[in-house]
């Protein structure tokens, strides 16, 4: 944890937005991709990489008490398929897979219709998958809608890069002691929450550090 | 008609070709005035084409894909090598169905081979993906169907060299477009046959794409597909587009073997529903 990203991240550390921030953000899209589409249910999933899960981070509609922090294998479903292959799916008539229906259904309580799926991607990485349940099925799904998903993911991606930025850096600030970047990300937290004089004085000693260490 | 096998010729030199040897590597197949879709795959339906779904499994016996020649399951070992097993769970999501009762619906008498890469979880993937690839190349399958691509540039450059090989060695690589701005491969790489999705409901039409990268365009929107448990759901994707294209490669290629990737290309290119106006 010592790259020139770690130590730039923990200077930003203070001035970044709080995990409230990024929830409020990814919160916002899956309502509004949910509105868009007329769907029932919007939601998004963070690849948690370690545990090689999904882990639902935000939910509009049907099962949004319930699904916080859910999480279910990345190696299996639809959702693990538009991961690991890139590529975004429309599926209807899911309650002809039995399979998806009973495990969905034990997890969740709830047995979506229909499903759109898209990849969340940042540059090379998977970040996670954005799903959009249920639109009305009296209309027959087409390209334009195809290319809108695209796009509310791209815009997903985005916040969901942002919020584990800040996760990072959270743990950078909340590092052990001794750490050398733990302690650029502290002293950069205390000076952001100076106030007036304080503040002022606190940077014109960083200034003075940094013109000595030059 | 028919061209001299390859093995008949007798090896050239890699890189040129003598006085005089003109005549050992002279086209042999007559190509009509006019390349029409009666003619390219008129008749045809698949067989003695090897086709590979590289994907999540196949349900063996599904109603719409009937029986398949073969079923492996790719992992990577502990010391980094390539396991490759007999797969006897069949399709750990339905996708891999999909493709095949697509490809089974255009060429029937195609044998269809299910070389499993999904189902051991998205971190690691990669690896697994590059190494069944490289597998079904190995193989060689005349036609690989590939729903699915990669961002990591990592393996951009081993994918490369894995489609270049397949070209040459006559395998063809049909691949899914991206719709969304990102880079991925390997359907960038010119080497292989990539495929994106138009919206009308004929799986017969297909167009070529005068502005590539995606060079071709088929059926991918509200499609009723096969789908694991015996079952049909209706889907829409560029990773069904694929299968559809790849199909038409194996009617074709089962009424001309001859036909190298190049000028299989060609071939589709000349039927496309935009250049062809015969569909």
């Amino acid at each position: 944890m010592n790259g020139d990203g770690d130590l730039r991240d923990a200077v930003s550390a203070g001035v970044l937005g709080s995990e409230a921030d990024y929830r409020a953000l990814l919160q916002s899209i899956v309502e509004v991709a949910r509105s868009i589409f007329g769907a029932k249910a919007s939601s998004l999933m963070l690849l948690d990489e370690e545990a090689d899960e999904l882990v639902f981070e935000a939910v509009a509609g049907e099962g949004s008490d319930t699904l916080i922090g859910q999480r279910f294998p990345s190696s299996t479903g639809i959702g693990g398929w538009v991961l690991v292959t890139r590529q975004p799916l429309v599926i209807e008539d899911l309650r002809q897979d039995p399979r998806f229906s009973r495990t969905t259904a034990e997890r969740t309580g709830y047995v979506p219709e229909g499903m759109m799926c898209v990849p969340l991607l940042h540059e090379e990485r998977a970040l996670g998958v954005l799903y959009v349940l249920d639109r009305p099925q009296n209309a027959k799904f087409t390209l334009a809608e195809m290319d809108l998903l695209g796009l509310f993911g791209n815009q997903a991606a985005i916040a969901l890069q942002l919020l584990q930025r800040a996760r990072r850096v959270r743990a950078l600030v909340e590092g052990e002691e001794g750490d050398d970047v733990s302690a650029v990300a502290r002293l950069a937290e205390t000076v952001d929450k100076l106030e007036d004089d304080r503040r002022a004085a606190g940077v014109q000693l960083i200034k003075a550090i940094d013109k000595i260490l030059r | 008609m028919s061209e001299p096998e390859r093995a008949d010729r007798g090896p050239l030199p890699a890189w040129s070709l003598p006085l005089g040897d003109s005549e050992r590597i002279r086209i042999q197949m007559q190509w009509p005035e006019q390349v029409t879709r009666e003619w390219a795959y008129g008749g045809a339906d698949g067989e003695g084409v090897r086709v590979c779904i590289l994907d999540s499994g196949v349900e063996p016996g599904h109603p719409l894909v009937g029986e398949i020649a073969g079923a492996k399951v790719v992992s990577i070992g502990e010391e980094g090598e390539t396991l490759v097993e007999d797969d006897t769970e069949g399709d750990v999501v339905g996708h891999g169905t999909a493709c095949a009762g697509i490809i089974h619906m255009l060429a029937p008498k195609a044998e269809l081979y299910s070389v499993r890469v999904l189902g051991s979880g998205a971190t690691g993937s990669g690896p697994v993906l590059l190494a069944g690839l490289r597998w079904a190349i190995d193989q060689e399958y005349d036609v690989i169907n590939m729903s699915l691509s990669t961002t990591k540039s990592q393996f951009a450059g081993v994918l490369h060299e894995l489609a270049d090989s397949a070209y040459f060695r006559r395998t063809v690589l049909v691949a899914s477009a991206h719709n969304m701005p990102v880079e991925s491969y390997p359907w960038r790489f010119s080497s292989v046959i990539s495929v994106g999705s138009h919206e009308e409901d004929d799986s017969r039409a297909f167009f070529y794409n005068p502005d590539p990268p995606v060079e071709f365009f088929a059926r991918g929107v509200n499609l009723d597909v096969a789908w694991r448990g015996g079952g049909q759901i209706r889907a829409t994707g560029n990773s069904f587009a694929t299968p559809h294209l790849a199909g038409i490669c194996a009617l074709v290629l089962s009424k001309h073997r001859e036909l190298t990737p190049f000028q299989l290309k060609n071939v589709l290119y000349l039927t496309a529903s935009n250049v062809a106006g015969d569909a």
